[in-house]
């Protein structure tokens, strides 16, 4: 399989470059109208097929990879590093992305996944669609060559490669087992990523940053044929709808494996991985923002082309940060040199998105200006600052320890104190622009719609800081000021404000239907949203936002307390109280483990048992901690089996109450149900009416304010 | 007279307001027990987990037991905050600190972010007036054009010909 993974990704190699060559003379000839040999347009689908037989190959060699790790083939340098016989089956898929060369061929997976659909749907707009399969293809080339190359997934042994260059069959390898030259067993996957989410959030998140190259070509490639109009951005719209969505369910799913195996008690630790991941997914939300403005005004057109190259750059840094070894994260399971090449490509490709810039800038000269400060238009302006003002915090607190040491030769750390007094105040500020950019219309605001549409927010922010305070949210306890609860308060207060507002733009539009349908409030909402789907889609995804920050204002107010339990033993936080009725050991092929049993009860009653548990992997003899969580709507009970007093072998429990937590993890589903129904089409109102039962049907069709 | 009396009170407001918040962030005294739980959240374990010196849950980890002990002799001690972060700083060098002093390099962590935000912030407010500005300027020449085309054709054409003459129409 080594031979064919290889010879795979050799010839998917040459397929991109055929792609990118024959694609780049094929729409030359065309822009410039020169006579050729060959028809250009004849060319350029010869490249397109190149690119779809491209992805039939990459996909073999993942196949190889796959195969070679469900055979346990441990003449492979990869295989023999990242998984062992006793792994999980499920896990076994893990192994795939858990080292450097693994998450290329994912990456490059991925991308041919992206780019055979394209080419797919090329009828959209032939000419379009060949400049951006094209781009893809150059993209595509370079982490062919990473594979190829630095970092290929299929290298053999040491010993193996001199006995057999071309790799070894079954038998083959049994013989090299039992004379020592091939190990019998693998070093097994980092027991970090044995967790379920790590099944799934790799792919995800690699699923987001790779499917931004998609808008990337695309609006690269109506750069550099000045396409005319703002069609692309509509073509483009779903695919940035799909990558967005890919991108934020990975960064959670990673809060969530963070949450759950790390035992720290928290999910975000501002880690330069985590920071990696959130940046690209700040400008292209600013960018998913701004592309309205330009779909219904003209304007930011050079602004959102900017935002989409920043965007796509982003990923890549996120990579080379992470994959080069130049910070060191808990996230980060490969690193190695390949840096190099990083730098070299985001060069490249910076150098032509300049090019291709300066060369074309004329045409994307903007239609329209902004009428009033006070305006829709200014509001996504200042979330667009707001955006990238927090992209350029977190890019710069990430960077400043490397530039710091560049600079005064001196190593700094810029932790999570950094960011909360930094970065906070910004985010707080940005949802504050989520609840009053709806509330404005487009060009102008006067003084009487802003009173009509703030003064119910405004009511809500005061009612819900008076009601803080009555509860004991204050920003000063103990005679002590607490920025922490003085963000939470905040935070909430800002949260209800922002939800009253656009919960009132819902009721607003419902009503004028349940009116004029006679339908009732709920169905007229589904309507109302069904008629423009992108609009109330969108707000939705702004409420499982608010939803979301809501849950992490609840970090301000977590507790925990640490003890040694022998059984009979019992420690209290918060309303519960843990009783340690036994600890035990157990082993496995894969690990030993030492694990706790509470009874938890509330009240004097008993409520459920929790079981925390450590385990040694004996591959690798590194301990994981398996933590006991139980949700609920009010907080997150969060108890950790932290090891054993090895004088008396009694278990060390920290038991943490995170409030909130939960509201995150919904926050998230709001989220995803909010960007589906912005993706679905709205109903036109020709069909709306025939859905108006006949008795009922209104004269008119209600109007409504256009846009999102 | 409206107006400065505005300008007075809304001047007097931003002042309570500022000493109200003032006010928030330095009362109250520590005790030794609530300082340690606020000085270990601003030190990094030095293990190599990357975590707080206050969160990390290493059982049998190698230094938090060793950082937490110096902390809390230095703050039974009476050292100053700034004293006990120069002490680690010195013992463990500056990757001690859970974020940039306010001293010299690292001084430009903190500034930084906030430049650039106020810097795109009145950039932003320029950009707007400036466009707010030339689609008032565009406006008027629409209403000019409509009242234009309410003048008799040969009026219109007897105006059309001067800016063409006199090259106001900003041609050739």
């Amino acid at each position: 399989m080594a031979a064919f993974g290889s010879f795979a990704l050799l010839i998917a190699l040459a397929l991109a470059v055929y792609n990118l060559l024959a694609g780049t003379v094929a729409l030359r000839l065309i822009a410039t109208g020169q006579p050729a040999a060959i028809s250009p347009e004849r060319l350029a689908d010869t490249a397109r097929r190149a690119g779809i037989a491209g992805f039939i190959a990459v996909t073999g060699a993942a196949f190889a990879l796959l195969w070679s790790v469900f055979t346990n083939d441990f003449s492979l340098t990869y295989i023999l590093e990242h998984s062992n016989r006793a792994l999980n089956p499920a896990y076994k898929f893990a192994a795939m992305w858990s080292g450097q060369e693994g998450s290329l061929l994912l990456w490059a997976w991925l991308l041919a996944i992206y780019g055979f659909v394209l080419r797919l749907r090329h009828k959209t707009d032939v000419k379009l669609y060949a400049y951006a399969g094209t781009i893809l293809a150059g993209v595509q080339t370079f982490f062919l060559l990473l594979l190829c190359f630095p970092a290929s997934p299929f290298a053999l042994l040491p010993a193996v490669q001199t006995i057999h260059p071309l790799g070894v069959g079954p038998a083959e390898l049994l013989t090299l087992q039992q004379s020592g030259v091939v190990p019998m067993d693998g070093n097994g996957l980092n027991p970090l990523l044995q967790y379920p989410e790590m099944v799934i959030h790799p792919p995800m998140l690699y699923l987001g940053y790779v499917g931004f190259t998609v808008p990337f070509a695309f609006a690269l490639g109506a750069l550099m044929m000045r396409y005319p109009g703002e069609k692309w951005i509509k073509i483009t719209r779903t695919w940035t709808l799909v990558t967005w969505l890919f991108l934020t369910c990975g960064i959670f799913l990673g809060m969530h494996w963070a949450y759950a195996v790390l035992g720290w008690g928290g999910y975000w630790g501002w880690d330069p991985v985590e920071n990696a991941s959130f940046m690209p997914w700040l400008t292209g939300t600013a960018f998913l923002h701004s592309v309205m403005m330009q779909e219904r005004k003209g304007m930011m057109k050079s602004w959102n082309v900017w935002l989409i190259f920043s965007t796509f750059l982003l990923t890549l840094l996120g990579t080379l940060l992470t994959r080069a070894g130049l910070v060191s994260s808990v996230h980060a399971f490969a690193q190695s040199s390949i840096g190099t090449w990083f730098v070299v490509f985001m060069g490249i490709v910076l150098a032509v998105c300049i090019f291709t810039y300066i060369y074309n800038h004329n045409h994307l000269k903007t239609e329209h200006h902004l009428e009033s400060l006070v305006s829709r238009e200014s509001s996504f302006l200042f979330n667009n600052l707001v955006l990238l003002t927090a992209c350029f915090v977190i890019l710069w607190g990430t960077l400043f320890p490397i530039l710091s040491e560049y600079v005064v030769g001196n190593k700094v750390t810029v932790g999570a104190p950094w960011y909360n007094r930094v970065a906070v105040p910004i985010g707080l500020f940005l949802i504050l622009l989520t609840g009053v950019g709806p509330l404005l219309p487009w060009r102008a605001a006067s003084l009487k719609s802003i009173k009509k549409n703030f003064i119910l927010p405004v009511v809500a922010l005061w009612v819900t800081v008076i009601v803080c305070f009555a509860a004991g949210v204050r920003p000063w306890a103990d005679g002590q000021f607490s920025s922490g609860s003085f963000y939470a308060l905040v935070d909430f207060a800002v949260s209800a404000a922002v939800l009253t507002a656009i919960i009132s733009e819902f009721l607003r539009g419902a009503a004028v239907i349940s009116r004029q349908t006679g339908r009732n409030l709920f169905s007229s909402t589904v309507l109302l949203t069904r008629r423009n789907t992108r609009r109330y889609g969108g707000y939705l995804v702004h409420i499982g936002v608010v939803i979301v920050v809501i849950g992490l204002a609840g970090s301000a107010f977590n507790r925990n307390v640490e003890s040694e339990l022998a059984i009979g033993d019992h420690l209290n936080i918060g309303p519960y109280q843990l009783d340690c009725t036994g600890f035990t050991q157990d082993s496995n092929a894969l690990y030993n483990s030492e694990y706790a049993m509470l009874n938890v009860s509330k009240g004097g009653k008993y409520q459920f048992q929790m079981l925390p548990e450590r385990r040694v992997y004996l591959s690798e003899g590194q301990p994981e901690t398996m933590v006991s969580i139980h949700s609920t709507f009010e907080w997150d009970l969060y108890v950790v089996y932290e090891g054993s007093n090895p004088d008396t072998g009694h278990p060390i429990i920290k038991a943490i109450l995170n409030p909130l937590v939960g509201w995150i993890w919904a926050g998230l589903i709001v989220i995803v149900l909010g960007t589906f129904i912005a993706m679905v089409p709205s109903i036109t109102p020709a069909t709306a009416a025939l859905r108006v039962p006949a008795a009922r049907v209104a004269p008119a069709e209600p109007i409504f304010k256009g846009g999102d | 007279m409206a107006t400065p009396l505005r300008l007075t009170f809304w001047t007097r407001f931003v002042e309570v307001a500022v000493l109200a918040i003032a006010v928030c962030f330095s009362i109250g005294a520590s005790s030794p027990t609530s300082r340690l739980a606020d000085l270990d959240h601003r030190l990094m374990c030095q293990c190599g987990c990357s975590q707080l010196l206050g969160e990390c849950d290493h059982v049998g980890c190698p230094d938090r037991d060793k950082e937490l002990a110096d902390l809390s002799a230095d703050i039974t001690a009476g050292m100053s905050d700034q004293q006990i972060f120069t002490a680690f700083t010195a013992k463990y060098g500056a990757v001690v600190l859970a974020a940039p002093t306010t001293h010299g390099f690292d001084l430009v962590a903190w500034i930084a972010p906030f430049a650039v935000f106020g810097a795109a912030l009145l950039g932003t407010i320029l950009l707007v007036r400036r466009w707010s500005g030339v689609s008032l300027v565009r406006a008027k020449a629409a209403a000019a054009g409509a009242n234009q085309a309410a003048l008799d054709p040969a009026e219109s054409e007897r105006r059309e010909r001067i800016r063409k003459d006199t090259g106001m129409d900003g041609g050739f």
